[in-house]
């Protein structure tokens, strides 16, 4: 493939000692389909890394490699310089401290809102009732979803589900946030209220990996855009540098099919 | 043509205690052993995986008669267990209720296991992405909406086990069935009205098994 070319200043310039996740070398395959190729990234502390490309492209894999959701083949993974675990305990405590916020939300559907939040808190965290439903409550209210706190996810819209579901994660107290297409399965008019929320985490300083096609998003709220094709990174960039001047081929296709219609 | 209910010679609601003890017994005990066993089924260690696989196959598919009797010739009589009874009695009533465990848990386990594949793989997902382990996953999340799912098969389960206690007058518990073979013999010209009492009463015990089951199956529902 020509005009692939992988550039990591951006990256660079954050500095090597603070990264707080480090893919290196990763690779796996599903059956014949080498979904990941080759993959190094460093996500310093404090970064929100967008990651998009076309369908296919293994963006979503790449995402639920980090807390160990799809197991890898080959390469090395680390967490706040720990090297994830294969299975067990240690496992469980590592995915404690990445949240993860799904397509398809996943709220826990025989559990209200309220106890979905606490659900982690209590059992992983092992905190007492009184701390964990204070916890849940305040983050619920955060995200705009507080009055619904006794319902049933599935008498909440989309947007609320998604809030409710990055409340779940937060409560957990996570070093680093995982969004897998947070926003996909939403109504367009509900794609707004989850991006505020993650806006807002993003200004805070959460360090978030977001796997989306909102490229709204992506300008405003990254600091690295991460392009992907074919189980590849094609592209690393600034948003800015990304989207008005993309160097790869690939990229610039992309970009040209959603960009301009 | 009832006047043998009035003779005071038969026990009809005494025997018909044993049915319902017997059917109780083992079907708290079939509704752990079948948990467990589906536990196994879907755990990640290959060989319990493989000892669930192999037992619900091969169990299932054994007559029940033979369970029963096994229990009672092959671990009583031969192996001389007794399972802490002191008498007769005693001793058939709790292999019969082993046996109907035995039997029972595999039916459990796999409407259990078609309860589990309703549950969306996100719901384990999301659980184990909080940091809970597999049993946590398993206790708190994955099996409470499997088994709201699985209300109404697992009725079936419990009705066609109250029916089942029925072999345990094979190896002379003295449940229902056991007494309507003796009345069928010091009765013969009510026959007809024998088979009648002992049908009904099986019919009154699993009736409202039924209904209150749909009833609750319905009621705790997980909606999605």
């Amino acid at each position: 493939m020509s005009g692939v070319s992988v550039t990591k200043d951006v990256q660079d310039a954050a500095g090597a000692a603070d990264d707080l996740v480090v893919l290196s070398n990763v690779n796996k395959h599903f059956g014949a389909l080498h979904v990941l190729q080759d993959i190094d990234l460093s996500i310093a502390r404090g970064e929100v890394v967008v990651v998009i490309g076309p369908s296919g492209s293994g963006k979503s894999t790449l995402c639920r490699t980090i807390n160990r959701l799809e197991t890898i083949d080959s390469g090395t993974i680390t967490v706040d310089g720990k090297e994830l675990p294969s299975e067990g305990r240690e496992l469980a405590r590592l995915r404690a401290d990445v949240g993860m916020v799904f397509q398809s939300f996943n709220l826990f559907a025989h559990k209200t809102v309220l106890q979905n939040v606490m659900l982690g808190q209590l059992k992983v965290r092992k905190t007492d009732q009184a701390a964990a439903h204070a916890k849940a409550q305040a983050l619920l209210d955060r995200v705009g979803v507080g009055s619904q706190a006794e319902k049933y996810p599935a008498q909440l819209s989309g947007g609320q589900q998604q809030r409710v579901a990055i409340a779940r994660a937060l409560a957990m107290d996570p070093k680093v946030m995982l969004f897998d297409e947070p926003t996909s399965a939403l109504d367009p008019e509900m794609i707004n209220e989850v991006l505020e929320v993650m806006q807002q985490l993003a200004r805070e300083g959460m360090t978030m990996v977001v796997v989306t096609h909102e490229m709204g998003f992506a300008r405003s709220a990254a600091n690295r855009v991460v392009f992907m094709a074919d189980g590849k990174i094609v592209e690393e960039a600034t948003p800015e540098q990304f989207f008005s001047n993309p160097r790869s081929d690939r990229a610039k296709d992309f970009l040209s099919k959603i960009l301009h219609h | 043509m009832f006047d043998f209910l009035n003779s005071g010679q038969y026990d009809v609601l005494g025997a018909f205690w044993v049915t319902v003890q017997l059917t109780l017994y083992s079907a708290v005990g079939s509704l752990v052993w079948g948990t467990v066993l589906a536990g196994m089924r879907v755990g990640p260690v290959p060989l319990m995986r493989g000892f669930a696989t192999a037992y619900v196959n091969l169990v299932r598919n054994i007559p029940l008669t033979v369970l029963i009797i096994g229990c009672s010739l092959g671990l009583n009589q031969t192996l001389g267990i007794t399972l802490g009874g002191s008498n007769f009695k005693e001793i058939g009533f709790r292999l019969a209720v082993l046996g109907f465990i035995a039997y029972t848990g595999t039916f459990v386990c796999e409407a259990l296991r078609s309860g589990i594949n309703t549950v969306p793989v996100g719901q384990a997902e999301a659980a184990r992405a909080l940091g809970l382990s597999f049993f946590q996953v398993l206790r708190l999340i994955v099996l409470p909406q499997a088994f709201r799912a699985v209300i109404a098969p697992l009725a079936n389960v419990l009705i066609a086990l109250t029916k089942n206690t029925t072999v345990a007058a094979t190896i002379g518990v003295a449940e229902a069935a056991l007494l309507m073979k003796e009345m069928i013999e010091n009765e013969a010209d009510a026959l007809f009205a024998v088979f009648g009492v002992f049908a009904l009463g099986f019919v009154v015990l699993t009736l409202p098994t039924g209904l209150l089951l749909g009833w609750v199956s319905k009621r705790v529902a997980v909606k999605r």
